[in-house]
């Protein structure tokens, strides 16, 4: 029997998460053996032209030519998931579109009119139907592991979405908000890290975006009477999800009368 | 006249993509574009309005690959700033993370990326059906590299234990320690890695290079030290705007970085190696001697065992630092916000990195500025390219298609890294 096709594809993105693919030190010949890596430039030169079984697909789209490239991608993959917080989000990149674009143009380019792009950074799902989402800025690799092994084997991945909170508790890690009044995003935070942050004794900063039904504006208003400063919260809301609706919500709640320190 | 067009649409074995057209006529290469065409992300204007110490956490996700270099560059940056100085067992533990970092991107590009390239495969996978050994040992030579990285940083890409100022937790002995045996095994791989890289064929092919590194008055530099090349530049890295600019020329899309009075540059691997080979540890010495690098190379294609070297260098520097851990007792310095400006360059796996940022009284940033390793090395790698008409005259279009190609991957571009900045340096070019 032939071996499944996987695609791994690159739109606005750092690499990192399709680098999780190959700091699979112990599993990676073995993916290798199981599945045909038909298409994945940052590894090898081979190009297969597709049909492809899985298409793993990491960045956003900041660019026309990308708008329309993913739609290509889309008709060739059985099924398509995204990797990390670019493709599931819009990435620390689509902070443009919350700002004025044009002047972030004017910043970095004397000739914004020489440039395409769009004003905006956009999740894939925005362009595309996508059949599983993986979060994290990076994704974790077990998770990835786990999910090019479900569809390859036809069953839904599993993958939990409840908070980073819970992990912390399951972990038995002391809660650095409770216990240090550190601002931390565990409560609202989609689970996957292993609650890494809170284990170096530093708060979560929200880098799988948002839990199943997160209560951001609560937080924001929490962390603003624990001591952090309305930009601050706005700020913590605002990186690598910014994009996020619930994680807007909450940059929203903080940032409330356009006060900006 | 019969002209020849080598055009590879999609670069592989690169971090983030980038195209390559090169024009030979007869023995001339007419024409060398090196085109890295991923969007722009506008990291130095999102940089602008944030807290500088969330510096490190944001310019980490420009690089998935040496997100350890940006978070480095930014602490000593916004610390210059801040006028912060980061001492003692920290400073020990920053270069423990480097050194990390340089093991697993090192061997990542020497044998996944490059070594395909001299052995004719296409990948590494198609490699380790055929030298299987040598593809297991050297992914676990990687493992170890980034075991340090997650172990210090809590993960491998984009670690989320560095701040300003020092660290967020400092790991306790015991937790170091238990790195030691997957360490000291993986130097002693990385060493019988080296031997086996210096079997290659290298391409004969040489160029009269200025090479650019950080050279530091006692050790092999990654965090600090002044900017010295092999041209005579020995400069604090304060005056690397003076020295180090950028221009436009009319046959790419991106500004590439010249030395101000003479040309082109390259920094990385090599550089370092050729201006630091007497600040090596004696097993990363006898390891170059053994291979016959020596500091008078300049042939592009042995950068592949500079690499080799560097990692070994990297493994004896980390089981050195491990074994003399004492934690500190804080895990950071304290800062206290003032407005100024701050600037830094470490060595990246790739060569120099520069940051540069500009603070109000309140630490918030007001104007960024960043020059990623690969950047600096582009016009260089074109100017390669444009000097290996002769050799490629002979050869198939396949044949020289392929070789051009490996010559890209000398350098390990990191293009996401450099995009970003590279066409908005030629743009400026254009400014009223």
């Amino acid at each position: 029997m032939a071996r499944p096709k996987l695609a791994v594809w690159k739109f606005a993105s750092c690499d990192g998460c399709q680098l999780s693919l190959l700091d699979c030190e112990d599993e990676l010949l073995a993916v290798a053996e199981a599945i045909d890596i038909a298409y994945f430039p940052e590894a090898t030169s081979h190009v297969d032209p597709g049909p492809y079984q899985l298409s793993l697909v990491e960045g956003s789209i900041t660019t026309p030519h990308d708008a329309t490239r993913i739609r290509d991608i889309r008709e060739r993959s059985a099924a398509l998931v995204t990797i990390g917080a670019c493709a599931t989000a819009g990435g620390i990149q689509a902070l443009r579109n919350f700002r004025d674009h044009a002047a972030m143009m004017a910043v970095v380019y004397a000739r914004p009119d020489y440039i395409a792009t769009l004003a905006t950074s956009t999740a894939i799902a925005q362009h595309v139907k996508v059949d599983f989402e993986l979060r994290g800025c990076p994704i974790d690799k077990r998770q990835l592991l786990e999910v090019v092994s479900a569809y390859l084997h036809g069953r839904r991945p599993n993958v939990q979405s409840h908070s980073t909170c819970v992990e912390c508790k399951m972990r038995g890690t002391v809660c650095v908000m409770v216990a240090k009044g550190q601002p931390c995003l565990g409560p609202v935070t989609h689970a996957g890290c292993g609650a890494l942050c809170p284990s170096y004794a530093r708060g979560c900063y929200g880098c799988f975006g948002p839990s199943d039904a997160p209560r951001t504006e609560p937080l924001a208003d929490r962390l603003i009477a624990l001591g952090s400063t309305r930009g601050e919260v706005e700020r913590l809301f605002s990186t690598f999800n910014v994009a996020a609706p619930a994680f807007r919500e909450g940059a929203a709640r903080a940032g409330g009368g356009g006060h900006d320190d | 006249m019969t002209t020849r067009t080598i055009k590879v649409d999609i670069l592989a074995r690169v971090e983030g993509e980038g195209a390559l057209t090169l024009v030979l006529d007869g023995e001339r290469v007419i024409d060398a574009r090196l085109e890295l065409f991923e969007p722009p992300r506008l990291f130095e204007a999102m940089m602008r309005g944030r807290a500088c110490t969330e510096a490190p956490d944001i310019t980490a996700r420009i690089c998935g690959i040496c997100p350890v270099a940006y978070e480095m560059s930014a602490c000593h940056a916004v610390e210059d700033a801040l006028g912060v100085q980061v001492g003692g067992e920290l400073r020990e533990l920053r270069r423990l993370l480097y050194c990390g970092e340089w093991i697993e991107s090192h061997v990542l590009h020497m044998v996944m990326l490059h070594a395909p390239d001299f052995l004719g495969f296409p990948d590494a996978m198609t490699l380790a059906k055929h030298q299987p050994e040598r593809v297991r040992g050297s992914l676990r030579i990687k493992k170890a590299g980034n075991a340090l990285v997650a172990t210090l940083g809590g993960r491998e890409i984009h670690p989320v234990n560095v701040k300003v100022g020092g660290f967020y937790r400092v790991p306790r002995r015991a937790e170091l320690a238990a790195l030691l045996p997957d360490l000291r095994a993986a130097l002693a791989e990385a060493e019988e890695t080296l031997g086996w890289l210096a079997t290659f064929e290298f391409p004969a092919f040489e160029r009269d290079y200025e090479l650019v590194s950080l050279r530091h008055p006692t050790e092999y530099p990654m965090n600090e030290g002044r900017l010295v090349s092999t041209k005579g530049l020995d400069i604090d890295i304060h005056e690397f705007g003076a020295h180090l600019q950028e221009h436009q020329v009319p046959h790419s899309t991106a500004l590439q970085a010249r030395i101000v009075g003479r040309g082109s540059y390259q920094s990385g691997p090599l550089a370092r190696f050729v201006q630091n080979a007497d600040r090596l540890s004696p097993r990363a010495s006898a390891a170059a001697v053994r291979v016959g690098l020596e500091p008078t190379c300049r042939n592009p294609y042995r950068m592949l065992l500079a690499r080799g070297v560097e990692t070994i260098y990297a493994l004896d520097e980390a089981i050195r630092i491990i074994e003399a851990y004492a934690p500190p007792a804080e895990p950071a310095v304290p800062l206290v916000m003032r407005a100024g400006t701050g600037q830094a360059v470490t060595e990246a796996p790739r060569g120099i990195l520069y940051h540069r940022y500009v603070l109000d009284d309140a630490g918030i940033v007001q104007d960024a500025q960043i020059a990623p390793p690969t950047s600096q090395n582009q016009r260089g790698i074109e100017e390669d390219l444009l000097a290996m008409g002769p050799m490629l005259a002979s050869m198939s279009l396949e044949q020289a298609t392929r070789r051009a190609e490996h010559a890209v991957r000398n350098y390990d571009p990191c293009i996401s890294c450099s995009t970003h900045f590279l066409t908005l340096r030629f743009e400026q070019q254009g400014s009223p």
